[in-house]
């Protein structure tokens, strides 16, 4: 039997158990308890183990195990063309998988260099990059309440994260695994009346976010369970690789977005909300500005939306249109040449990264110049920032750590890969 | 030695002036500056661009398995500087027989968890790492699966062996 010794046991680790996944003293010397909390446990958001010591109602230590869902993406990306590994990049994180083939087609795209994408897919990609990150801020805001007891966001939150999987479907027939942004532009061509579409759901959308903060800010539960819990200085932040809302939080002000922009952000207009409390509050704080600072982007992004082509003029990476394909030669041979061999991408390595709704994420990506990626790496901003949990639980009330894990807002399935 | 291309390069150039040797080659390709660094240097390298050139962030360590070149391994590390607002990625070559480097734990707490991935994944050993096992793999798994020689389909271990 292969049956590791880390998947085997019950709710009370032994000490040989504690060994494998890390290094606590031996429990037998004192009354303290060790708790296995997870890998199923609804307030982990997935498949997590935490190995806790407590003392009473005090977490000693804190150790967590990852890994139960790994699928090995990293390995199955050397193995598809450059440009069906885009349809992997959606697996990684099923809450931004927008994000994840933006990131993926900007890292190949500098590879490959001499590419344009024209500005209308440019900013179409920033209008459903802001869009996901809505529908994974709504997500989290929904989940995060519910676990400290907030059951009506819930509710509430995923009311309108339903009209963005809608809008996710418009464009490109599938709710979650979109695959909508490729290399080269878009997946299709936008649809008929998604200015529409587009256009209801966000005119209505800001007076729900203040149905939230009016549920929520004046709720005494939730301050009480919120403000004050889950502090960590910024300096042990940035050195344990925290990125995104919970760094803002934490009053640095540092946005993929605004630093190093990428596919026309430059041409938006938004704020970095930040935020120097640095507790469960003031993360909760950043991430519903967040959500009206993209409201604001989809709006700008609605209205200014350039007319143009949707993918680039690179009739090597993009499948040509049907109609060519049927009376062209060449057209016909680059379609072929397309779909049986894929594109040679020119040897190299490319480093990108993008502001996901969870922080950096950012794709190494190496060619030996074949039509199949030679490495594809994965920086997932949800395995930076669990590296933060022990600092975040340790010497804490138990208590507080469904509230504290819940603001750290990962995606365990963006963690294992 | 320091390319050319990075003599302007206000943390390469001063890197290179303050640990001569340390930097064995580099390139800039896609304004991406890249440095090769002696293995046996690296911590001290890295102790020296996160105190005096403040790269205070480490994005990720990783490696790529160039089989069969040898030297076999490459391990990257992608480091970040927020006040300069700029990222640097330095190297490492590491032959298959010594596929060994000193572990930089010691100056990002970050580093722990992409090395034992690193480890996991590739085999790649860090030395005075504090705690270097599988993190995504199970504990008793055989093999580093993102070596080119694994396999990507399937595993010697089958189901009749069960039986």
């Amino acid at each position: 039997m292969r049956e590791s010794i880390l998947h085997t046991d019950s709710i009370t680790a032994t000490d040989a158990t504690l060994e494998t996944v890390g290094r606590i003293a031996s429990p037998s010397t004192s009354k303290r308890m060790v708790l296995n909390m997870g890998p199923q446990h609804p307030s982990t958001h997935g498949v997590l183990r935490i190995v806790l010591e407590l003392d009473g109602e005090t977490i000693l230590k804190a150790v967590p195990d990852i890994g139960f869902l790994h699928t090995g993406i990293e390995k199955q990306c050397e193995v598809k063309t450059w440009q069906q590994a885009v349809t992997l990049t959606d697996r990684v994180d099923y809450l931004s998988n927008l994000s994840n083939n933006l990131v993926y087609a900007l890292s190949v795209e500098k590879l490959i260099g001499d590419i344009e994408i024209p500005p209308k897919a440019q900013w179409m990609r920033v209008l459903l990059v802001e869009f996901q990150r809505l529908n994974s801020h709504l997500v989290w805001l929904g989940t995060h309440a519910l676990d400290i007891g907030a059951m009506t966001m819930f509710f509430y939150c995923f009311r309108e994260r339903e009209d963005i999987l809608r809008i996710f479907e418009m464009f490109s027939g599938q709710r979650m695994m979109t695959s909508y942004i490729r290399i080269g532009g878009l997946a299709l061509e936008p649809p008929r009346g998604w200015q529409q579409a587009v256009g209801k759901f966000i005119n209505a959308f800001p007076s729900k976010v203040d149905e939230y903060e009016e549920l929520l800010n004046s709720n005494p539960i939730w301050m009480r369970r919120t403000q004050g819990v889950g502090f960590v200085p910024l300096e042990d932040l940035l050195d344990l690789g925290v990125t995104g809302p919970m760094i803002r939080a934490a009053g640095l002000k540092w946005d993929v977005r605004k630093d190093e922009p990428y596919s026309s952000y430059d041409q938006f207009e938004f704020e970095i909300p930040v935020h120097t409390e640095n507790d469960v509050f003031a993360r909760y704080r950043v991430r519903v500005e967040e959500m009206r600072q993209s409201a604001r982007i989809i709006k700008q992004a609605l209205e200014g939306m350039p007319e143009g082509a949707w993918q680039a003029a690179a009739p090597k990476i993009v499948l040509p249109e049907r109609e060519k394909m049927k009376t062209q030669m060449e057209a016909l041979i680059y379609h072929f040449k397309i779909v049986t061999e894929g594109f040679r991408v020119p040897a190299g390595e490319a480093y990108q990264a993008v502001e996901s709704p969870r922080g950096e994420i950012g794709y190494y990506v190496v060619s030996n110049g074949t039509s199949k990626p030679y490495r594809v790496f994965m920086r997932t901003p949800s395995f930076g920032n669990l590296q933060a949990l022990a600092p975040l639980l340790e010497g804490r009330l138990l208590a507080d750590s469904i509230a504290s894990l819940g603001s750290m807002d990962f995606v365990l399935g963006d963690v294992d890969r | 030695m320091l390319p050319d291309v990075l003599k302007e390069h206000t943390a390469a150039a001063a890197l290179d002036a303050a640990i001569p040797g340390a930097i064995t080659a580099g390139h800039a390709e896609r304004n991406e500056p890249t440095l090769w660094i002696a293995p046996e240097q690296i911590v001290e390298v890295c102790r020296f661009l996160k105190d005096q050139q403040r790269f205070v962030r480490l994005s990720a360590i990783t490696a790529v398995d160039w089989l069969p070149a040898d030297p076999r391994f490459e391990v990257v590390y992608l480091l970040h500087s927020l006040e300069r607002n700029q990222r640097l990625r330095l190297k490492c070559w590491l032959t298959e027989s010594a596929c060994e480097i000193e572990s930089v734990t010691g100056v990002w707490r970050t580093a722990d968890w992409y090395e034992r991935e690193v480890f996991d994944m590739f085999g790649v050993r860090f030395r005075n790492h504090p705690n270097l096992t599988r993190i995504l793999m199970p504990s008793d798994w055989e093999g580093h699966p993102l070596r080119k020689d694994y396999p990507v389909h399937g595993h010697k271990y089958s189901y009749q062996d069960e039986q």
